[in-house]
């Protein structure tokens, strides 16, 4: 103790060196400054690779810029152009499709199964871990899985439905009216374990004697649902429905390595298509124009999301 | 006796049938027929979800085992294998890339995890914990990074990197992974902070403890479990991206692996099957094995994330 009050005291005697070290330690210890210090590194990021790149995509959009070639400004060319062709009216249609007709599937079936796994089962967590397999396996690694059970000759899927006698077999891929559903089909079947683990931890933190005391209020197990369960759940089920919204919207991965927007672009979302046009034909400006049009739905989930977030720190 | 009574009606009219064995069997009838509705009305469905979540894996294993002999004759039930053989998975290895491909993915994961790591914590350690001017505004921001997809920015990536020069080099993706990873870690790691109470960090500044190092010293040790779950969310994160993958790599000997596997086997091989589910089935084992050990962690980190935030 007294060497500690002793070197305390020798700080207030004047050394030059020593105090400008002192003065910028405690410059350092403000709560302020290490705050700005520590969070500038992110800030930088955010602006460098978010900020920038999206600026840098709305100048391309304006551009006739081609791989390899310089950018010239043609003002809205590129929107106008898009906006009459019928590949990208399609492609705006099958986005849509896809992303409703999804979450549709994704949202009941992962409540029902984190439903399940939230019951007192034996072996839940190897039921956890199995149920997590498609949602963290790499999208296109699994995608080859589906695309050997849809292959038009040796589909696994066509087997199983003839030997079951339900038909003579489906052309999953080939098929313009059914491709969409074979994409959908697999989206559904990787996104829903992310719906199942957040709604269990959702399920998995609400209280017991809430149950209890609904029990011996007299009330069933679907009142239980109702009054308990739904309601303590819906915060989490609503984040985890915009991020599923946004995730599904934007999906480029499934698509691209099972069907690449085919046949006859009866597959082809804008992500796809954007990715088509920049660097497949090498169109970036006109690339680009499509990529942005994705924008105003994003901006409308986020500004619900960073709405709904506020509101709970508020809270 | 009392067991008998507690377990309801159903004893009593097995009693009819009068045996000395009675009590015994209809405790464990009652048993087995509550056993049975919990049965058909939970590990019915479940098993239902589970085969459905599991059979493409189930494809992918057999395919991989299967001789092109079974893999292509109608003959042979596709659903099993009657002469297993590793033909496939020697193939993968002396004609692909198949382990720079990995060697790629792992570089470009660790990396680009560490570093998001080292600029994310802190980040994530001044949300939680210090108050400055600006501090919410920039946490929006931060949250909104972590919402914005790659589909809506790889074309301008793709003209910076190439600005770089680093495009269809080794950096272009241990540049670019971090830029989404790192405001994801900030973003999680702020809400795991604020599950740790303040007061420890008081205590080490009476005793003469700096901001800083109270932060090193006291609260990050504490972070440990979130910084793990942070870790594999990251690095899973990047060993899974694709898209950017696809687009600012395009030499066979620098893609990652499911960019390698997908590009090469699907456009060049005309009986890929065999090895495209071999190589498959062991890009998808890191990830894997990673996830069955830390599922708690996993699940933890979605919460403090989603609920807590």
């Amino acid at each position: 103790m007294s060497t500690e009050t002793a070197s305390g005291h020798h700080l207030s005697t004047p050394h030059p060196a020593l105090s400008t070290r002192n003065r910028l330690s405690s410059w350092l210890d403000r709560e302020d400054v290490l705050g700005y210090i520590l969070v500038a590194p992110v800030a930088l990021v955010v602006l460098g690779f978010l900020a920038y790149p999206f600026g840098l995509a709305l100048w391309l959009s304006l551009t006739d810029k081609v791989i390899g070639g310089d950018a010239h400004y043609v003002g809205l060319q590129n929107y106008e152009r898009i906006w009459q062709n019928g590949i990208f009216q399609g492609a705006v249609r099958n986005t849509l499709i896809f992303t409703a007709s999804s979450i549709a599937a994704k949202l009941p079936i992962g409540f029902a199964l984190a439903l399940l796994l939230n019951e007192k089962i034996r072996f839940r967590k190897a039921f956890r871990s199995a149920v997590l397999l498609p949602w963290i396996i790499p999208t296109v690694l699994s995608a080859m899985a589906w695309l050997w059970l849809y292959n038009p000759n040796f589909s696994i899927l066509n087997y199983v439905i003839a030997n079951l006698g339900l038909g003579r077999g489906i052309r999953w891929l080939t098929d313009p009216n059914i491709a969409l559903f074979s994409v959908v089909l697999v989206n559904v079947w990787r996104g829903t374990p992310f719906y199942a683990i957040t709604l269990l931890a959702g399920m998995q933190a609400i209280p017991n004697e809430l149950y209890e005391a609904t029990s011996i209020d007299g009330a069933n197990r679907w009142q239980r649902f109702r009054h308990v369960t739904l309601p303590l759940v819906m915060p989490i089920m609503l984040i985890t429905l915009l991020l599923s919204t946004i995730g599904t919207f934007s999906d480029f991965a499934t698509i691209y390595s099972i069907t690449g927007g085919g046949p006859m672009n009866a597959t082809q979302v804008i992500s796809t298509y954007s990715y088509g046009t920049a660097l497949g034909a090498g169109r970036m400006g006109e690339g680009a124009a499509i990529s942005l049009t994705m924008f105003p739905f994003l901006m409308v989930m986020m500004i619900w999301e960073i709405r709904w977030l506020m509101k709970r720190q508020s809270a | 006796m009392a067991d008998e009574e507690a377990i309801g009606v159903t004893p009593v009219r097995h009693a009819e049938r009068g045996a000395a064995s009675v009590p015994l069997a209809g405790r464990s009838w009652a048993r087995r027929r509550a056993g049975l509705g919990y049965a058909l009305r939970v590990y019915l469905p479940l098993g239902l979800f589970v085969t459905f979540l599991l059979a493409p894996y189930y494809v992918m294993v057999i395919t991989a085992f299967k001789p092109d002999s079974e893999l292509y004759s109608t003959a042979v039930s596709p659903l099993l294998v009657s002469r297993p053989t590793l033909i496939h998975f020697g193939e993968l290895f002396q004609k692909t890339a198949f382990f720079l491909w990995a060697q790629n993915s792992f570089v470009v994961a660790t990396v680009s995890t560490g570093l998001a790591l080292l600029l994310g914590v802190p980040g994530g350690y001044a949300m939680a914990r210090l108050r400055f001017r600006g501090s919410g505004l920039i946490g929006l921001a931060i949250f909104a990074t972590y919402l914005v997809p790659g589909t809506l920015l790889f074309i301008p990536m793709h003209q910076i990197v190439n600005a770089l020069g680093l495009l269809d080099t080794p950096f272009a993706l241990i540049v670019v992974y971090p830029t989404f990873l790192t405001p994801f870690c900030a973003w999680l790691m702020a809400g795991y902070f604020k599950t740790i109470p303040g007061e420890l960090e008081d205590c080490a500044r009476i005793d003469g403890c700096s901001r800083f190092g109270a932060m090193c010293r006291i609260t990050i040790p504490l972070a440990t479990p979130g910084i793990l779950s942070c870790a594999i969310f990251s690095f899973t994160g990047a060993w899974n991206e694709f898209l950017y993958a696809l687009v600012l790599v395009t030499s066979g000997t620098l893609k990652t692996l499911p960019v390698g596997i997908v590009a090469t086997l699907l456009n060049t091989d005309a009986y890929p099957w065999g090895k495209l589910m071999a190589g498959a089935l062991l890009a998808s084992i890191p990830v894997a094995v990673v996830y069955s050990f830390f599922v708690e962690h996993y699940a933890a980190g979605l919460t403090s994330g989603a609920i807590k935030g």
